[in-house]
């Protein structure tokens, strides 16, 4: 098919070649879309999937981590996704819109499009604009932003089964929040959504993941989006992915001068994880905000990257992901702010901090600054160690037994994050999250 | 009658270097126990001895508690049977609120105790009595614990804690640094209305000034690891006068 196969080396490249030649011709699109995808997939033949030799992928080698690629996921039937959907539900108590999707397949019957649609958002699945065929459809998928060549979004254009496509109104204020629900049974799916806020527009915007127990399923999903100038968005991630997981994110947002950005990611769930943003900011008041609370333990693994590029004059970015780590696990922090020459006054701190509850225990921190301009004010600062004993020490003085001092420390740790975030109607769920994951930490045998 | 405390013979290392080389003290209930020395004589290792920090290690000796082995039990069982340190300087935990930490302080005691929770409200008002007592604020209350709180509202609030917890012993650590005159007079007199008949108040400190305040039933001297003299309230103003100096062999 093309002229530079390399010699696949391990089983999960090789199937993963193979499962994209069989679904090409089912995935939606015409001829322009599928060029566009077999353009991503000649990419992911020449390199193979990313190993601890390719820097951004040096401590998350999933060349390593995945053992065998999974076949894409079939659509679900409408009963099929609809017992899929009915779990409890993550966020008790949040009053939002849902849009869902299983496998990777949106589900009209399980979201609340009209809903939508009467509060003056513009949606569309994005297998119906694939389907179109036309110069916008092919854009949906090559739109890359600063990620073009990364092997997570290659893999995700290639095999883009579906999403959803959201346009909010310049000026436009929505009365509850938007969840996009991903929820997997098995299999492989990829799910690419596309994110248009119009300026001066008010968005909370909540992205859930989840699936069966036992399911070894791995889940590919790629946000590309703009938020016009003035915009105050509020952005949540939360993976609680089934245990065997593998979940790779990618968000990909240009960010218009005076926007307001905070932006959280929650993750607890997945055997193998990794949420990357690629963001484009800078301007005159443009704030951005990104928050960090992991959790993991067992031998989970879990990576947080994020490249952020400043390119216009007097942003304020700030950066704080915090990681409790239990077990035998490895929690991965990345962080590149990249001040381009015209960003002057920019102000961006970045700051890591992981909390490592057993001597096996792993943090591996990589933050960098490539700066360009010289009147800026950039930071960076990682810390990784046990919980203080001091603290633990004083607690326990006041009869608080050692479990319990440990939980209160942990769960102010992680709270922190959740706090930054700044979405009140939001923080009681995702705190409710942490306090879950503590007690099942409590109760485990050892 | 069972003493309340008994320390025999007490010896204490931090990393092979020995700090305490012998002690014996007994406190029985209802007395006000001083311990002076100038620093580095091991007041501040005897406190942490007493609330279990495992920083240091016991190398001979005993500490019995109302008849039992203190250095037995955990450092959250000493609390909850009665032992309370405050800290000379209380530690800082940000995202605790003072409030959820008090809560959580007063239940795990209960629970230890065979009683059950408070109630939000019991709670609440048991907080109240005093915490107006003490100039805690309710402000004071909702910020993270000791986050950002001034010398002396460190020290209220410590004072505040010990009397929610309502201990047997009463262990205090260099109470009256870096307080100004009027807080201390708080602080003595949050003290003072805990003295009762069933208590033993242990006050740990380099000055006399605190003991003018909260008085003690007898003062004993602690120079390089021994208590070297041990005598009534006047051997404090002796102390004051004379300095240190003269009951060491050395200046202070």
């Amino acid at each position: 098919m093309t002229a530079e196969v390399r010699t696949v080396r391990t089983p999960a490249e090789q199937a993963i070649v193979e499962h994209f030649e069989t679904a090409l011709p089912a995935l939606p699109g015409g001829a322009r879309v599928r060029q566009a995808r077999e353009k991503a997939f000649a990419a992911f033949r020449k390199t193979g999937l990313p190993h601890r030799r390719v820097e951004e992928w040096k401590y998350t080698d999933l060349r390593a981590l995945m053992k065998r690629a999974e076949a894409p996921a079939p659509r679900p039937s409408a009963d099929q996704a609809a017992r899929a959907a009915a779990t409890p539900d993550l966020l008790p108590g949040v009053d939002r819109y849902r849009l869902t999707l299983v496998d990777g397949y949106f589900f009209p019957a399980l979201s609340d499009v009209d809903a939508l649609e009467k509060a003056g958002v513009q949606f569309a699945s994005l297998a119906g604009l694939l389907a179109a065929d036309n110069e916008m459809s092919a854009h949906m998928l090559t739109h890359a932003l600063l990620a073009s060549d990364d092997t997570a979004l290659v893999l995700n254009t290639a095999f883009a089964t579906d999403g959803v496509a959201i346009r909010i109104a310049p000026g436009a204020m929505l009365g509850k929040p938007i969840e996009i629900a991903h929820v997997s049974t098995g299999g492989a799916s990829a799910a690419r959504h596309a994110l248009d806020v119009g300026e001066d527009a008010n968005l909370r915007l909540i992205e859930t993941h989840r699936g069966a127990a036992g399911a070894a399923y791995q889940a590919n999903v790629a946000w590309g989006g703009m938020i016009g100038q003035g915009a105050t968005v509020s952005f949540a991630k939360v993976q609680m992915d089934a245990p065997d997981a593998i979940h790779l994110g990618t968000t990909m947002l240009g960010i218009g001068e005076g926007v307001a950005l905070n932006h959280l990611t929650l993750t607890a769930g997945a055997a193998v994880s990794r949420s990357q943003m690629f963001l484009s900011t800078g301007g005159d008041h443009t704030r951005l905000g990104l928050y960090g609370a992991n959790m993991i333990g067992g031998r989970q693994h879990a990576d947080t990257t994020l490249l952020i590029d400043h390119a216009l004059p007097g942003a304020n970015t700030r950066v704080l992901v915090k990681s409790a780590i239990d077990d035998e696990a490895q929690g991965v922090f990345q962080g590149k702010i990249v001040v381009e020459p015209d960003a002057q006054k920019t102000d961006a701190k970045m700051m890591s901090k992981a909390l490592l509850l057993s001597e096996t225990a792993e943090f591996d921190a990589k933050p960098e600054l490539e700066i360009f301009a010289d009147d800026v004010q950039c930071g960076h600062g990682a810390t990784s160690g046990r919980i203080d004993a001091e603290q633990l020490f004083y607690l326990m003085a006041r009869a608080v037994p050692r479990a319990e001092a440990e939980r209160l420390l942990i769960e102010a740790f992680l709270d922190d994050a959740i706090d930054a975030l700044g979405d009140e109607g939001l923080a009681p769920s995702l705190r409710g999250i942490v306090s879950d994951w503590l007690a099942k930490r409590g109760t485990r045998t050892p | 009658m069972t003493a309340l405390l008994e320390i025999r013979d007490l010896h204490v290392s931090i990393e092979d270097r020995e700090i305490l080389k012998g002690i014996d003290l007994t406190v029985n209930e209802g007395e006000t126990h001083a311990i002076m020395g100038p620093n580095g004589s091991g007041k501040s290792t005897l406190a942490y001895v007493l609330a279990g920090r495992d920083t240091y290690e016991v190398t001979g000796g005993s500490i019995l508690f109302k008849g039992e082995d203190l250095l037995a039990m955990d450092i959250d069982e000493r609390a909850a049977k009665g032992v309370f340190l405050a800290f000379q300087y209380p530690i800082e935990i940000p995202g605790v609120a003072t409030m959820t930490f008090l809560k959580a302080a007063l239940n795990a005691q209960r629970k230890k105790q065979g009683l059950g929770e408070l109630s939000t409200p019991d709670f609440m008002r048991k907080v109240r009595d005093v915490s107006a007592r003490l100039n805690v604020t309710d402000e004071m209350l909702r910020r993270p614990l000791n986050v950002g709180f001034s010398g002396g509202e460190k020290k209220r609030n410590e004072i505040m804690q010990m009397a929610l917890l309502d201990p047997a012993l009463c262990v205090m650590d260099e109470t009256d640094s870096g307080l100004d005159i009027d807080a201390l007079r708080v602080v003595a007199d949050g003290v003072n209305t805990l003295k009762s008949k069933e208590r033993g108040i242990v006050v740990i400190t380099h000055y006399q000034r605190l003991l003018n305040y909260i008085v003690p039933d007898f003062v004993h001297v602690l120079s390089a690891g021994r208590i070297v003299r041990s005598g009534g309230k006047e051997l404090a103003l002796e102390l004051e006068a004379k300095g240190y100096a003269e009951f060491t062999g050395k200046a202070a």
